[in-house]
């Protein structure tokens, strides 16, 4: 579990340096992480136009609270510690109206172009699985296995004890692996395979 | 010699996720093969994460679109008062790229970057684009010539993509000045004569960028930078087209045609 929890703390903060400064951190260590910002917040609202407000939202955020981050941190889990709480609010909003977002049928995450048709179909299948896990086992999926956070990252990121990131990510694997075989039409691996401990 | 330590459900999901120390993968391992239900049960996981990270892989190819420019947010969002203003507009200056912005940014502070290969991809478009006499210096007839003086001056083997496919004719191009030293020009134009330019050079900030959006007044653009080389293609910012030719440029350099 070390081989990834050695990346990710950035260089001491210069002493005494003034906005411009922040400036140049902000655009060396923060625009790097747009693109993966964009594909998490797509991931989990489904909608292109709406996780690109949050992304938005929360580099705005980032911008503003630069120096309430802690120097030696770690900025890419601080970044994706913002953007998941205001994903998680909206998620909060939209379950609380009743809002379903749309599990079947092609969604905006798949609009992002996929090279030919028979690997959009296939994005598609994974994709819609994906939808059917409970939020919490969704989130932690996509950040551990799409944005490789380490587990100790995706922790701090959700407030939780490493032991639940693991517990979580293992349930997230074993309910996609069941809805992925139903699709297929072939029986979920036999439950007795699920504790090795 | 003690004996193993069990293998639980976390070292699995760690092998999955390839986190585990390389001693710790081989004892995993180990215990995979001698287990082959589990195995399977590993596989499973470890191509269930291949399928994800495929199917979502796409979206952070995106160019990033317009509205979550970080430069451009800074400049908006980002002046605490407890900084002076004067040195938050040289900061932001130094990175603000394209809007009405440019203008402002060509003052005394040099840019750096993406955002200084986007306006010198919109400034030289502008320039040379509408020359009706002589747009470019070496016409595609010298090609072999231009790539020779390009790369000589670039230090680095310049290599013209082809469009035809797209509609857009190769033209010619010139060596240009730009303030963070000589940058090859691309010229492409389609029956319609819409001109197409594509501005190269050597990057020493953002060796590697990720596509990015650009629009300065009516120019429009893609910019992007692979291994120390900047590229940016600008048209008409109503040329719905840029962005898969932009693509379809990227692709060509990464194959290397």
């Amino acid at each position: 579990m070390s081989a990834r929890s050695d990346r990710g703390s950035d260089p001491p903060e210069r002493a005494r340096d003034g906005w411009g400064s922040h400036v140049q951190d902000m655009m060396r260590l923060v625009e790097p992480l747009i693109p993966a910002l964009r594909r998490y917040a797509r991931s989990l609202l489904r909608d292109r136009v709406a996780a690109d407000d949050l992304v938005q939202d929360c580099l705005e955020r980032t911008i503003t609270r630069w120096h309430q981050r802690r120097p030696d941190g770690d900025t890419r889990a601080w970044v994706f510690t913002i953007l998941h709480n205001l994903a998680f609010n909206r998620l909060r909003q939209l379950h609380r109206r009743g809002e379903h977002l749309p599990i079947d049928g092609i969604d905006d995450t798949v609009l992002a172009r996929a090279p030919t048709q028979e690997d959009g179909l296939r994005h598609q299948v994974i994709l819609d699985a994906l939808a059917t896990l409970p939020d919490e086992q969704r989130s932690v999926l996509l950040l551990v296995t799409v944005e490789d956070l380490s587990y100790a990252e995706a922790a701090r990121v959700l407030g939780i004890p490493i032991g639940t990131v693991m517990s979580r990510v293992s349930r997230a694997r074993e309910k996609l692996a069941q809805v992925l075989a139903a699709g297929a039409g072939i029986n979920a691996a036999p439950s007795r395979l699920r504790r090795v401990k | 010699m003690s004996a193993p330590r069990p293998i639980t459900e976390e070292d699995l999901q760690a092998y999955v996720d390839a986190a585990l120390s390389a001693a710790r993968h081989a004892e995993v391992a180990d215990y995979l093969q001698a287990h082959p239900d589990v195995a399977a049960r590993v596989e499973t996981f470890i191509a269930q994460r291949a399928a994800l990270r495929a199917a979502l892989a796409p979206i952070a190819e995106e160019p990033v679109p317009a509205g979550l420019n970080l430069a451009a947010l800074i400049a908006r969002h980002g002046r605490p008062a407890r900084y002076g203003w004067r040195a938050v507009a040289a900061a932001v200056v130094l990175f603000a790229a394209g809007g009405t912005t440019g203008w402002l940014a060509r003052g005394p502070v040099t840019l750096s970057g993406i955002p200084a290969l986007a306006q010198e991809a919109a400034d030289s478009y502008e320039v040379y684009a509408p020359d009706p006499g002589r747009p470019v210096e070496l016409a595609a007839t010298d090609r072999a010539l231009l790539v020779r003086w390009l790369s000589r001056r670039l230090n680095h083997s310049v290599v013209i993509p082809d469009l035809s496919a797209s509609g857009y004719q190769f033209m010619g191009g010139r060596l240009v000045a730009t303030s963070n030293g000589p940058a090859g020009l691309l010229m492409y134009d389609d029956t319609h004569g819409t001109r197409l330019v594509l501005l190269v050079h050597p990057m020493a900030p953002d060796a590697n960028a990720n596509m990015t959006e650009h629009q300065v007044g009516h120019v429009g653009g893609y910019a992007w930078a692979t291994e120390g080389i900047g590229y940016s293609l600008v048209g008409p910012a109503t040329n719905k087209e840029l962005h898969p030719l932009a693509n379809e440029v990227r692709r060509q350099l990464r194959n290397g045609i």
